[in-house]
């Protein structure tokens, strides 16, 4: 699971309305090399739940010097969106589970893959 | 990339080991998948650089595609655990790290609205006592994307055994037509039989709105109309295929 990914994905448990950020607890982190494309970064950037996006990289030991706050022109230094490529696609949760944040639900997640299904009775 | 690249990498892709009839586990020919990423592609330029969604993905042949076509990412999600560990051993094997995997229930997300630039899907077509399946599909897919949803579907006689193909097509286009008006979005026929096209004809002018549920009926020749030329073009082809597909209901 990719930390683009992780920013979207919301508990869905019965009862709960903001299900969101899930907390990660990884026991297995992997950093791949993904080709880096400034203009989807960039487009992306705007998109992202920010907080949710560092507290995550940080949680991992990957903030990357990620700053808390946006700072504006990001969309021309490089060396940011190359900062922020590398949380949003290179970091990966191979082993671990997300928590959420309202319910205390965890959701395995294993061999990379997060499994958001509920039971009958949760949904 | 061309068309005939895109097949053959496609025809690398593993598929399942034992479909499950309930989830209706067909895969996704190579054929069909490369013709409609190709075209999604190639006409429409919503692959690359784009964060696209693979609603139940399977084994991943659409998702494969589209990260070979350069997508930003491309997410997959299915129920099917087993349909997954082949996904993940697919996007190994071709050594692609712009993909990722979600295991949910398709039909409850609603967690990602208007996330993705554009969402692709083979869904269930909904014969296997899941009646409007596909349709639930549609609409999670609406509200995920930003820009387009293609989707596959397929042609049925069995509700319809008397009729030529053509009433079949202008019948699921109706249908589709009406669920696409109760969720508020435009509709535009991709490929179709150049009849069909002209039955919709008011509303090909319509393709600059925020949503478009794009049909792609593969049993039929076709071209694309002259109205698309303000998107990319980088080639348009007349595609032959052979299979039925596209029709429910």
């Amino acid at each position: 699971m990719k930390l683009l990914t992780h920013n979207m994905l919301t508990s869905h448990v019965k009862g709960v309305t903001r299900g969101y950020p899930l907390l990660i607890k990884a026991t297995e982190v992997k950093v791949s090399e993904v080709e880096f494309n400034p203009q989807f970064v960039s487009r992306m950037i705007p998109k992202l739940e920010w907080s949710a996006l560092v507290q995550a990289a940080e949680g991992l030991g990957h903030l990357n010097d990620l700053p808390a706050e946006l700072v504006p022109g990001y969309e021309n230094n490089e060396e940011f969106l190359r900062k922020v490529h590398r949380v949003l696609l290179e970091v990966e949760v191979m082993e671990g589970s997300l928590r959420c944040p309202e319910s205390g639900r965890e959701f395995p997640i294993s061999r990379g893959i997060p499994n958001m299904l509920l039971n009958e009775d949760e949904a | 990339m061309k068309l005939k690249e895109l097949e053959g990498c496609l025809q690398q892709v593993d598929v399942f080991e034992e479909p499950k009839v309930l989830l209706e586990q067909y895969p996704t020919s190579p054929h069909i998948a490369a013709r409609m990423l190709y075209t999604i592609h190639n006409t429409f330029d919503d692959i690359e650089q784009k964060l696209v969604a693979d609603l139940g993905c399977g084994c991943g042949v659409l998702s494969i595609g589209a990260a070979v076509l350069n997508a930003g990412l491309c997410v997959g999600f299915d129920i099917d655990e087993g349909a997954l560990d082949i996904f993940k051993r697919n996007s190994e094997e071709f050594d692609l790290t712009n993909i990722d995997v979600v295991q949910c229930d398709v039909c409850s997300l609603s967690s990602f609205a208007k996330k993705f630039d554009t969402v692709i899907m083979n869904p269930p077509f909904g014969t296997k006592h899941n009646k409007g399946m596909d349709m639930q599909f549609l609409k999670t897919a609406l509200s995920m994307a930003r820009s387009s949803v293609y989707s596959l579907h397929k042609t049925s006689t069995r509700e319809a055994p008397f009729c030529s193909l053509k009433t079949i097509l202008v019948f699921f286009l109706q249908h589709i037509q009406k669920k696409a008006n109760d969720w508020k979005v435009k509709m535009e026929v991709i490929a179709g039989m150049r009849t069909i096209s002209e039955y919709f004809k008011g509303l090909s002018d319509k393709l600059l709105v925020t949503h478009g549920i794009f049909l792609l009926s593969p049993e039929l020749r076709y071209d694309l109309p002259a109205s698309y030329k303000f998107h990319k073009k980088k080639s348009v082809s007349h595609v032959e295929v052979t299979k039925i597909w596209c029709f429910l209901c």
